[in-house]
């Protein structure tokens, strides 16, 4: 592969480390080996997993992770632009659709402008922002940026820029929204968006024509706050991400910290981070059917649901302490052992479920009305799933096996028996049945594990100081609405140089628009419920 | 069986004795008014109690429960807080309209309530176009509605009211010919009438199949028409937040909030008189001792406790079922309910002529 590499681009710096090739790219040649990766049968990288915005003191870039759906096989790219005052570079977004929301993420926090990109706004700051905060060299003076309380208009066409056949940049208008169209803001003021998040929605009658997603509105820079926080302090911020999956991103953070550090943690560890792992899966899918349910007016459903995730808060009140946030991994293992009540309360648990979900279907999945707004509406083709990034239960709804816990096995998944779910038409029931599956699945993998849990340390002892060697580390897990990853880059000291969560949620907001259109408002909402985002995840 | 004609004959014999006669006249429209606002305030208070409890028992909770005795004075005290608010001006509005637009809703529902026979001998107006009277004053309603979607002058609002003319205006053929295959089968549309002739025996089982289909289409429809789950599309809060009365406050609201509690009630009102015997206590042939018993009962009980389990399959509905999307409602309207409601009529028609009812 790296020859093939060379042969496209031959002034390519590749390393190899851990079997991954990473590929520095000269910025000129960028878009022609993406598009090669992307197209070439011996590569075929058709997901664009993370794309991180990076500022290396002299240099501005970007760094990708790509991924083969196909083989399996995974590569880092990297290219950077040392013109601090006015960096470009090429877009991406024509390869992979997911980029067009994370390129846009990258100009407002690094401003880094796009070139062929169709849409060049930031995506989650003011378009007052002075400066771009995740620069080392940002100005964090309130003064710059004081807290604005007029309220922000929403322009209704955007810049662009585009490469005409010369070689030069030329910057042109692109309109979103004409001035004749019958624009309604979903949100962020609105029951269905499951946060602050919104939807300006062009509409034709009941007919939505375009949906124009607009995020930020609680983003508190965790990112940002990462870089001046020791390695223990991040853990607590990756609570607050999805906090339906607080447990699961945790995870994420402390195996990726311990992988680079080399750390070995117990077994016991390992199995409590599994199970609870499952639990927090079960509580985030028993959520979904209620909110799901709600969306669609069946307000006695939302009831039944969280009746059921209240008995799994409770376990986790228990042993963890917290509720919702159980601040539970730690560097190492976990804060504290299991509370010896839990492994019988699961027990209890796993019998007491599997009646309820009977009593689901009967209630929502069975009723006519239900079916027929569900099924035909939103199909999401496989293509479109891996070129968005669509993971987790709505990915695997489009036919993509995209389990993190099947492809790279972390925890105790091992040794554990479980199907991976998934269907083939992509539409909402499709989504909607993946997720009560799954809690089907999460009930097998928990039955399996909790007679099995070994005698031992919970956790190991760790430095208070904790220094990661220089080097880049990414490490993802199966979170309760895809691939969440965490990538690290870290240059020896006690503080991360940059940490980038690549986010499930984004991708999911990314594809409403496609969904939705031509399809009437109230399939808006069902589409919307169906992915099942959770809007700090997004915002991060 | 007690008649309440003889109270109100009283009241008039007394007012005549004491004031000429003009003034009799315009006394007892004054206190026939009373006592239907009265009347038309204590409903929607009951109702919506009940439907709060309803609505806890089908979702494992309990209700309002904090305020007297099982929560029932919690509506008393709701309402007076709604009438204690302030009524928000808001800018850019058509402000005669939106202003107006509470009343016609209230109005319009106050007039449908007032032609309905609760017991024997009370009942406002009966005249013989009784309940074509009343079909007509409660479709005024939906002027209402539109109006105060239209003169919001809100996004959400317009597309709220617009979902609620096409499904009102939709459901009302419903409504209109399933109450036409009662009609037929009367031969009368005059209320008192209806009532009468279901002595020997409701219609619901005198008309058999034809009136069973009339029957479960009307509360199909009437459900749609008073805008409630799973049809409660033009409120709608998962999409459109509160549809046509999102901008609305205090009393103002009250009123659409109110007016759609007591439009349930007139629903299942109407549903009683046309088809489950009005206050008419159930006898069955041959069991003389039973019948006596029964007729021990009082109407108003019989009425209100039949209209009572029409409003009770009511709540059911919405607790149950999800919301239709506004193309299914219309598609379930014109090619499902309309057709066979029509072939229902025409059965109804051959029932009647060929005198195979009972």
């Amino acid at each position: 592969m790296k020859e093939k590499i060379f042969n496209i681009v031959p002034d390519a710096t590749i390393e190899e480390k851990g079997g991954i090739l990473f590929v520095t790219v000269p910025q000129v040649s960028f878009h022609d080996l993406a598009l090669r990766l992307r197209k070439d049968t011996d590569f075929q990288f058709d997901f664009l997993v993370c794309m991180t915005g990076m500022d290396w003191g002299e240099t501005l870039g970007v760094i990708y992770h790509l991924r083969s759906t196909v083989s399996g096989k995974e590569i880092v790219l990297r290219t950077e632009t040392a013109n601090r005052a006015n960096p470009e570079l090429v877009s991406v977004s024509d390869i992979w659709a997911t980029a067009n929301l994370n390129e846009r993420e990258v100009f407002g926090f690094f401003g880094i402008r796009f070139i062929n990109h169709p849409d060049m706004r930031r995506l989650f700051l003011r378009n007052d922002w002075v400066g771009y905060p995740l620069r080392k060299d940002y100005d964090a003076d309130e003064q710059i940026n004081p807290v604005r309380l007029d309220s922000e208009s929403s322009p209704d066409a955007t810049q662009t820029l585009e490469l005409t056949a010369s070689g030069e940049v030329e910057e042109k208008e692109n309109v979103i929204f004409e001035d004749d169209e019958y624009v309604v803001n979903i949100g962020p003021q609105h029951p269905a968006t499951h946060g602050v998040l919104r939807f300006r929605v062009a509409l034709e009658g009941e007919i939505v024509k375009k949906v124009d997603v607009n995020c930020g509105y609680i983003h508190r820079g965790i990112e940002k706050m990462c870089e001046s926080l020791t390695y223990p302090q991040t853990l607590a911020l990756t609570d607050r991400l999805d906090y339906l999956s607080a447990h699961i991103n945790r995870h994420a953070l402390c195996m990726c910290i311990e992988e680079a550090m080399g750390l070995e943690i117990p077994e016991r560890a390992k199995y409590i981070r599994t199970i609870m792992d499952e639990l927090t899966r079960i509580a985030s899918h028993l959520l979904f059917w209620s909110t799901f349910c709600m969306d669609l007016g069946a307000l006695t459903a939302f009831f039944y649901g969280f009746r059921d995730r209240e008995k799994i808060l409770d376990m986790f009140e228990e042993t963890c302490g917290g509720r919702l946030i159980q601040n539970y991994n730690c560097i190492g293992g976990v804060m504290a052992d299991i509370h010896p009540n839990l492994i019988r309360r699961i027990k209890d648990f796993i019998r007491y479920l599997p009646p309820m979900l009977k009593e689901y279907h009967g209630v929502f999945t069975g009723n006519i009305i239900a079916r027929q707004r569900m099924q035909n509406i939103g199909i999401l083709s496989l293509e479109d799933a891996i070129s968005y990034g669509v993971t987790g239960p709505s990915g695997r709804a489009s036919g993509w096996k995209c389990d993190v816990r099947k492809l790279h096995p972390y925890g105790v998944y091992d040794h554990v028996d479980f199907k991976e779910i998934t269907y083939n038409h992509g539409d909402t029931f499709n989504r909607y049945m993946v997720r009560m599956e799954e809690i089907t699945e999460s009930l097998h993998i928990l039955e399996q594990l909790i007679d099995q849990i070994p005698e031992g340390d919970y956790a190991v002892k760790t430095k208070p100081i904790i220094k990661l060697p220089e080097g880049q580390f990414y490490k993802s897990v199966e979170a309760a609405r895809g691939e969440f990853g965490v990538y690290i880059e870290s240059h020896g000291d006690k503080f991360p140089y940059r940490v980038k969560f690549r986010s499930p949620g984004l991708p999911l907001i990314s594809v409403v628009d496609l969904l939705a259109s031509h399809n009437k408002i109230a399939d808006l909402i069902t589409i919307g419920g169906s992915l099942d985002y959770v809007v700090p995840d997004i915002d991060r | 069986m007690f008649d309440f004609a003889v109270v109100t004959e009283w009241v008039d014999a007394m007012l005549c004795r004491l004031l000429p006669e003009s003034w009799v006249t315009t006394t007892e429209f004054v206190l026939v008014g009373i006592c239907l606002l009265i009347a038309y305030a204590v409903m929607a208070l009951g109702l919506i109690y009940a439907e709060r409890k309803v609505c806890a028992f089908f979702q494992c909770r309990l209700g309002p429960n904090r305020v007297g005795p099982y929560g029932i004075i919690q509506t008393v005290t709701d309402m007076i807080k709604m009438l204690i608010k302030e009524i928000i001006e808001i800018n850019h509005v058509d402000r005669f309209l939106f202003n107006l637009a509470p009343y016609i809703v209230i109005i319009a529902s106050l007039l449908a309530f007032s032609c309905i026979p609760f017991a024997k001998g009370l009942e406002i107006i009966d005249f013989n176009v009784g309940i074509f009277f009343l079909i007509a004053a409660s479709s005024i309603g939906i002027v209402g509605i539109l109006l105060a979607g239209w003169a919001s002058n809100n996004k959400f609002s317009l597309i709220g009211a617009m979902r609620s003319g096409a499904q009102m205006i939709s459901y009302e053929l419903s409504i209109g010919l399933s109450i036409l295959t009662m009609v037929v089968l009367t031969g009368s549309m005059q209320l008192s009438t209806i009532v009468e002739s279901q002595a020997d025996g409701w219609f619901i089982f005198k008309g058999h199949l034809p009136a069973f289909v009339a029957f479960v289409i009307y509360l199909i429809a009437g459900t749609a028409e008073t805008n409630r789950g799973p049809f409660d599309l033009p409120e709608a809060e998962s999409e459109l937040t509160a549809g046509y009365h999102t901008e609305y406050s205090g009393m103002h609201f009250g009123f659409f909030y109110v007016a759609e509690f007591v439009n349930m009630f007139i629903v299942a009102a109407v549903a009683t008189t046309l088809f489950w015997g009005g206050w008419m206590p159930l006898h069955i042939p041959g069991w003389e001792a039973f019948n006596r018993i029964m007729d021990y009962i009082p109407s108003i009980f019989w009425f209100l406790g039949k209209s009572a389990v029409m409003v009770f399959i009511i709540m059911w509905f919405k607790w149950t079922f999800p919301r239709l999307r506004i193309d299914q409602l219309l598609t379930l309207e014109w090619k499902y309910l309309l057709p066979i409601n029509l072939c229902n009529l025409f059965l109804m028609v051959f029932v009647v002529v060929f005198k195979l009812h009972f």
